[in-house]
């Protein structure tokens, strides 16, 4: 068994570092192509910069509106997370601590959200909005995102929720604190770990939805990233090198987020499987 | 603990429920539930533009099968979308799986190669598209240099250009994208699988394959469910991608095209009067498709875990 183990190892190694070359070398690419010139690129598409070059951020970012872009996909996703949570957060503390059946249905009915493909009611949405006067409206794409976190949010709160004991808050409420006041200084922060992981896979997918935004913001002002990207794509195709530059200031934050909270993301990315 | 817990559940004021209740509810009911009843609604009436027609019953849903453009393009793109669960599943369930049994019990590396492993799945899959997009460039793209340089220049070929491997493209990069996920979900599941089982079948005098078949893959079988329901949910409503590649008409010459796409365009781009209608029909007939399938393969995977577990 030992010396089987050790025969395997080798192999075993190749083909984890083999894939991990596969992994990660398009985002090199990536980040490496950023820093080149068109000239560098047409001549030797494979090679290392000759000296870093920052122009073609310095033209993503001003030039292709990209900052604009940036801060517009940082307010609609902080924000909608915002939102997201702390309605579900609410939701969630009764769903963990009241027996009626009202709740136990309204529960159910938020879970089923995790399996619909509720994206595909767009137009109505599209309508009201229209009527509402939130077409290319930032609040309104953050309505809308807000709503869309709630089945995850309060799915993984509620478990949280239903898992700490009831003692504490009874111990509250003797004292004479109210709903609210037991909620807030007594469970708040007890549920902090939920929180961040609800926190993490939420900005991970409104930070790069493109769904929504394509359809309901119809002025530049008002993109976000992704729909910034599909514009600039088109008008600066043969500039390989800022294409790369937008591609990688749309990643960074990702990156950031990934190399801070990598344990969040991966213990949570199988936490359904630990049942 | 458990009548304590009831006690004290049935104390929670019914107002104070519905208090903190109410702005998820609300949320949720106005641009969820209200949306979702709507755009079945819509798809029942006849359109003229925005105004609403009288009630034609299955019309809409007649003429997405039948009428043209989308007498050709609903089975093309769907059968897109099937390529991309099938192309997918394989990938995953061969590579990924691999790679999680070579991770398992690999000790310090462990954390490292699953981070490397799942970056791609965190980055937008806009920009994936986009990113592959560029690199399978048939002018600078780096992976036909690449080929070149190995000799295989039989295979720097145009791939995005050309109909018949373009969504070939698609589906290699969707799974590139995919595998860290179930490469997680995998790994979970060896970890999970006790030392004590696999000691007595080394003693039972178990082989290789045998060990497999016998011990790891019925404990996999979980976890493989949960990736087929999430692979099939994520390659139905697959746009991103597809969107980057080739642009929301699904070139070249549609070769591209899948079922969010085929939506977009109706509602959106197609300037027809009564595309309102049949739009929501199509999104309707989606959302049927996707979630039947994936309540069924839900049913059909406990079904199976009972009977494995008894």
């Amino acid at each position: 068994m030992r010396k089987r183990l050790n025969v395997m190892a080798i192999p075993k190694h190749t083909l984890l570092w083999l894939y991990a070359l596969v992994s990660l070398s398009p985002l090199s690419i990536m980040v490496l192509n950023s820093f080149r010139t068109m000239k560098e690129m047409a001549r030797e598409p494979l090679a290392m910069p000759e000296n870093f070059n920052f122009t073609s951020y310095e033209k993503a970012w001003v030039t292709a509106s990209f900052e604009t872009y940036f801060f517009n996909s940082m307010f609609v996703t902080i924000t909608s997370v915002f939102i997201g949570t702390s309605v579900s957060l609410l939701a969630a503390y009764v769903f963990a601590r009241s027996k009626r059946k009202i709740f136990a249905l309204m529960e159910g009915l938020f879970l089923s959200g995790l399996l619909l493909p509720v994206f595909l009611a767009i137009l109505p949405i599209f309508y009201l909005f229209d009527a509402l006067g939130l077409i290319s409206n930032l609040w309104g794409l953050i309505l809308v995102y807000s709503a869309l976190s709630i089945p995850f949010s309060s799915f993984i709160l509620a478990a949280f929720f239903r898992q700490l004991p009831i003692d504490l808050e009874e111990a509250a409420r003797i004292d004479g604190a109210g709903y609210f006041r037991t909620f807030f200084s007594i469970l708040l922060p007890l549920v902090r770990p939920a929180i961040a992981t609800v926190i993490v896979f939420r900005f991970v997918p409104i930070w790069n939805d493109f769904f929504y935004p394509l359809m309901l913001m119809r002025d530049r002002a008002v993109y976000t990233l992704p729909v910034g990207l599909t514009r600039f794509f088109g008008e600066y195709q043969t500039d390989w090198a800022t294409l790369f530059a937008g591609l990688t200031i749309a990643t960074i934050p990702l990156v950031i987020l990934f190399v801070v909270a990598s344990k969040q993301l991966i213990s949570g990315l199988t936490a359904g499987m630990s049942k | 603990m458990k009548t304590k817990s009831v006690k004290s559940h049935a104390r929670m004021p019914f107002l104070t429920g519905v208090v903190f209740v109410a702005p998820a509810l609300l949320l949720f009911s106005v641009f969820i539930l209200y949306p979702l009843a709507t755009a079945l609604s819509y798809s029942f009436f006849s359109w003229k533009g925005t105004l609403q027609g009288s009630f034609i019953g299955l019309e809409n849903y007649e003429a997405v099968f039948t009428r043209k453009p989308f007498d050709e393009a609903l089975p093309n793109a769907f059968s897109h979308n099937l390529l991309l669960f099938a192309g997918a599943m394989v990938f995953q369930n061969t590579v990924g799986l691999l790679l999680a049994m070579a991770l398992h019990k690999i000790g310090r590396l462990k954390r490292l190669f699953q981070t490397m492993f799942a970056m791609p799945y965190l980055v937008s899959p806009l920009v994936v598209g986009y990113l592959w997009s560029l690199l399978l460039s048939p002018l600078f793209g780096p992976v036909n240099a690449i080929l070149k340089a190995v000799g295989l220049e039989e295979l720097a070929l145009p791939w995005l250009g050309d109909p018949t491997t373009a969504i070939w493209a698609i589906v290699f990069i969707t799974a590139w994208q995919w595998i860290g996920f179930p490469m997680l979900l995998y790994g979970a599941a060896l970890g999970g699988i006790p030392e004590e089982i696999t000691e007595a079948a080394d003693i039972d005098g178990a082989t290789g394959f045998k060990k497999f078949r016998s011990i790891t893959f019925p404990l996999l079988l979980p976890a493989l469910g949960t990736v087929s329901i999430l692979t099939f949910i994520g390659a139905m409503e697959a746009f991103p991608i597809p969107y980057a590649v080739g642009g929301s008409t699904g070139s070249p010459a549609g070769a591209t095209d899948v079922m969010a796409l085929l939506f977009y365009r109706t509602a959106f781009e197609s300037g027809d009067v009564g595309s309102i209608g049949t739009s929501s029909a199509l999104a309707m007939l989606l959302f049927l498709f996707i979630f039947g399938v994936a309540v069924a393969l839900r049913l059909a995977l406990s079904r199976g875990e009972k009977r494995l577990y008894g």
